[in-house]
C-alpha cells in the first residue's frame, strides 16, 4: 500500500470517528427543537401547570431546578476548592492524601441513585430536613463534589511552581502565597469544574427523586425547607406517569432543561473567560 | 575582612536530599557589604548553599539541614520567623521570574504581604527600588502594564527591584545572568557593584569571569564541599588547591 493511500485511509477514519461523535448531539438537538419549539411560549415558561400537567406552564419546575443547582454549587464549590487546596498545597503526597484521592475517584463512580438513597438517609431522615430543597441541594452537591475537587486540583497543580517559590521568597506566608499567587491563577480551571458540576446537577433525576422532587406542586416553594418540582423529574413524570400530555409539552420541557443548562454554562463560561483574559504567562 | 562584622556566619552546615549529600560540613563567614561569589561546576552544592541562607531549601520535600547559620548573630532557624528572614535575605533566581501581574504589583508584592496599604508609601517604594535597580527610566510610564512584556534583562532587574522594595539586608543571586545577553549581563553586574554599598551580596555563578569581575571574595565548591575560599584576586592568580586552578582555567566543569 502506498504511503499516500494509507495516509488517506487514516485521515478518513479519524474524520469519520469525529463525525460519529458529533452526530448524536446534532440529532438530539434537532429532534428536541423540532418537536418542542412549538410548546415554548411566555405562558409555558412563566405560569403554573394546569389540567393535571397536560397544559399550562412549568414555572415551578424551572425555578426548582435553578434553586437546586445554585444550592448544590454554593455548597460544593467552597467545600471542594478548600479540600483541593489542602490536598495540593498542604498535604503533599503522604498516605492520607493518597487515600483521600482514591476516595474521590471512587466517589465519582458511585451511581447517582445511590447518592439519592444516601441523601434520603442522611439529610431527609437523620438531619430531619425532610424532603426539601435543602436536602436535594446537599445531595446534588455531594454528587458533584468529585468533579469540583478533581478539576480544582488539576487547576492548582497547573499553576507554575515558581509562582509559589517567588512569593515565599518575598516573605509571604504560605496562606498568603496560596491566596494571592496560586488561587487567582487557578480560577479558570476551578470554574471549568463548576461548569461541569452545574450541568450534572441540573440534569440528574435520581438524587432528587427521594430528597426533594414533588410529583405535582402547583405553587412556588417558600423556603429551603419546602419541596419543589424540578425539570428532570417533571420530564420523567409527564413522559411516563401521566397519560395524555401532548408531545410538544414533553419535548418543550426537555428543550427548556437543555436551554437552562446551556444558559448556566454560558454564564459561567463568560465569567471564566474574563478571568482567563488576565492570565499572562 | 577582620574589621568588618560578619553578616552571615555558617558553622557545620550539612544538607541532604534524601540519602544524597548535597553540602558537607560548610564553615564560612560572609562579611557585611562584600560581594561574596561562589563558583563551581554543576551539582557542586552552590544553589543548595544559597537556598539554605533564606531557608528556601525547606520547600524541597526531602531536604534535611544540619548545622547552624547566623544572620547578624541570630540563628535563622531558632531566632527568626521564616517570613522575616526571607524579607531580610532576598533572592534573584537564575531565570527572570516576574509574577503574572503588572510591573507595579510585582514591586510592591512583598510590601503588600507585610500589610502595607498606604498608596504613597507603595508609590515611593516602587520609585526608590526601580531607581536602585536602574529600571525606573525605562518603565516609569508603564508601571501598570504586565511585567511579562519586559525584555529578559529588564525582567531580571525588576526581580531585583522586587526584593529591594522590602529593604533587605542581603541579596542572593543564583546565576542571575545565565539567561541574559552580554549587555544585560554587564548592566546587572554594574548594578551589583553599586548595590554592595548598601547591601551584602552573595552571588552564585557558573561564569568564572563574572566572579572575577565583581567578587570581593570567592569560594570554590566541588561535589558539596568548599575546596577553598579567598580574596577573589588571590583565587584567580594563585589558587591554593590544584582542583581550583583546574576549574578556573577550564580543565573541567
Amino acid at each position: 500500500m502506498s504511503q499516500r493511500l494509507s495516509q488517506w485511509i487514516a485521515f478518513s477514519l479519524l474524520f469519520l470517528a469525529t463525525l460519529v461523535v458529533v452526530l448524536p448531539v446534532v440529532v438530539i438537538l434537532a429532534i428536541i427543537v423540532a418537536k418542542g419549539a412549538s410548546a415554548i411560549s411566555w405562558d409555558f415558561l412563566f405560569s403554573m401547570p394546569r389540567d393535571g400537567m397536560s397544559a399550562g406552564g412549568i414555572l415551578p419546575a424551572i425555578l426548582g431546578t435553578l434553586y437546586l443547582v445554585l444550592g448544590a454549587v454554593l455548597f460544593a464549590v467552597p467545600l471542594g476548592v478548600a479540600a483541593a487546596v489542602y490536598l495540593v498545597e498542604y498535604s503533599g503526597s503522604n498516605r492520607f492524601s493518597r487515600l483521600v484521592k482514591l476516595a474521590i475517584v471512587n466517589l465519582a463512580g458511585v451511581p447517582s441513585v445511590v447518592y439519592g438513597l444516601f441523601g434520603l438517609g442522611i439529610f431527609v431522615i437523620f438531619f430531619r430536613f425532610g424532603a426539601s430543597i435543602l436536602s436535594g441541594a446537599l445531595t446534588l452537591g455531594i454528587m458533584i463534589l468529585p468533579v469540583i475537587i478533581t478539576s480544582a486540583r488539576e487547576a492548582l497543580e497547573s499553576v507554575p511552581r515558581h509562582f509559589r517559590t517567588v512569593s515565599l521568597s518575598l516573605g509571604a506566608s504560605r496562606w498568603q502565597t496560596i491566596r494571592h499567587s496560586v488561587l487567582p491563577h487557578a480560577l479558570p480551571g476551578i470554574m471549568t469544574g463548576m461548569i461541569l458540576g452545574l450541568g450534572r446537577a441540573a440534569g440528574e433525576t435520581a438524587p432528587i427523586l427521594f430528597t426533594v422532587a414533588a410529583f405535582y406542586l402547583p405553587r412556588l416553594p417558600q423556603s429551603i425547607f419546602d419541596q419543589t418540582m424540578a425539570l428532570p423529574y417533571h420530564l420523567y413524570v409527564i413522559s411516563t406517569q401521566v397519560p395524555g400530555v401532548p408531545e410538544n409539552v414533553r419535548y418543550g420541557t426537555a428543550l427548556v432543561l437543555l436551554a437552562l443548562v446551556l444558559l448556566l454554562n454560558l454564564a459561567a463560561i463568560i465569567l471564566r473567560s474574563r478571568f482567563r483574559a488576565r492570565k499572562k504567562w | 575582612m577582620v574589621t568588618r562584622a560578619a553578616k552571615f556566619s555558617i558553622q557545620g552546615l550539612h544538607v541532604h536530599y534524601g540519602s544524597l549529600c548535597a553540602l558537607r560540613d560548610l564553615n564560612l563567614e560572609i562579611a557585611a557589604h562584600e560581594i561574596f561569589t561562589v563558583i563551581g561546576p554543576a551539582n557542586s552544592g552552590k544553589s543548595t548553599f544559597l537556598n539554605s541562607l533564606n531557608r528556601l531549601i525547606d520547600l524541597e520535600a526531602r531536604s534535611r539541614v544540619r548545622g547552624e547559620i547566623r544572620l547578624d548573630g541570630v540563628d535563622i532557624r531558632a531566632g527568626l520567623e521564616v517570613e522575616t528572614l526571607r524579607r531580610k535575605v532576598g533572592i534573584v533566581f537564575a531565570l527572570p521570574l516576574p509574577l503574572p501581574v503588572s510591573i507595579y504589583e510585582n514591586v510592591v508584592y512583598g510590601l503588600r504581604m507585610q500589610g502595607v496599604r498606604d498608596a504613597k508609601t507603595l508609590d515611593a517604594a516602587v520609585e526608590r527600588s526601580l531607581r536602585e535597580s536602574y529600571l525606573w527610566e525605562e518603565v516609569k510610564d508603564r508601571l501598570r502594564t504586565p511585567a511579562m512584556n519586559l525584555s529578559g534583562g529588564q525582567q531580571q532587574r525588576l526581580c531585583m527591584a522586587r526584593i529591594l522594595a522590602g529593604q533587605p539586608d542581603v541579596l542572593l543571586f543564583d546565576e542571575p545572568t545565565s539567561g541574559l545577553d552580554p549587555i544585560s549581563t554587564a548592566r546587572i553586574e554594574e548594578t551589583m557593584l553599586i548595590l554592595k554599598e548598601k547591601y551584602t551580596i552573595v552571588l552564585v555563578t557558573n561564569n568564572v569571569a563574572q566572579a572575577a569581575r565583581v567578587g570581593d571574595r570567592t569560594a570554590f565548591f566541588l561535589m558539596g564541599e568548599m575546596i577553598e575560599v579567598s580574596a577573589t584576586s588571590t583565587m584567580f592568580t594563585t589558587p591554593a588547591d590544584s582542583r581550583t586552578s583546574d576549574y578556573i582555567t577550564g580543565k573541567f566543569g
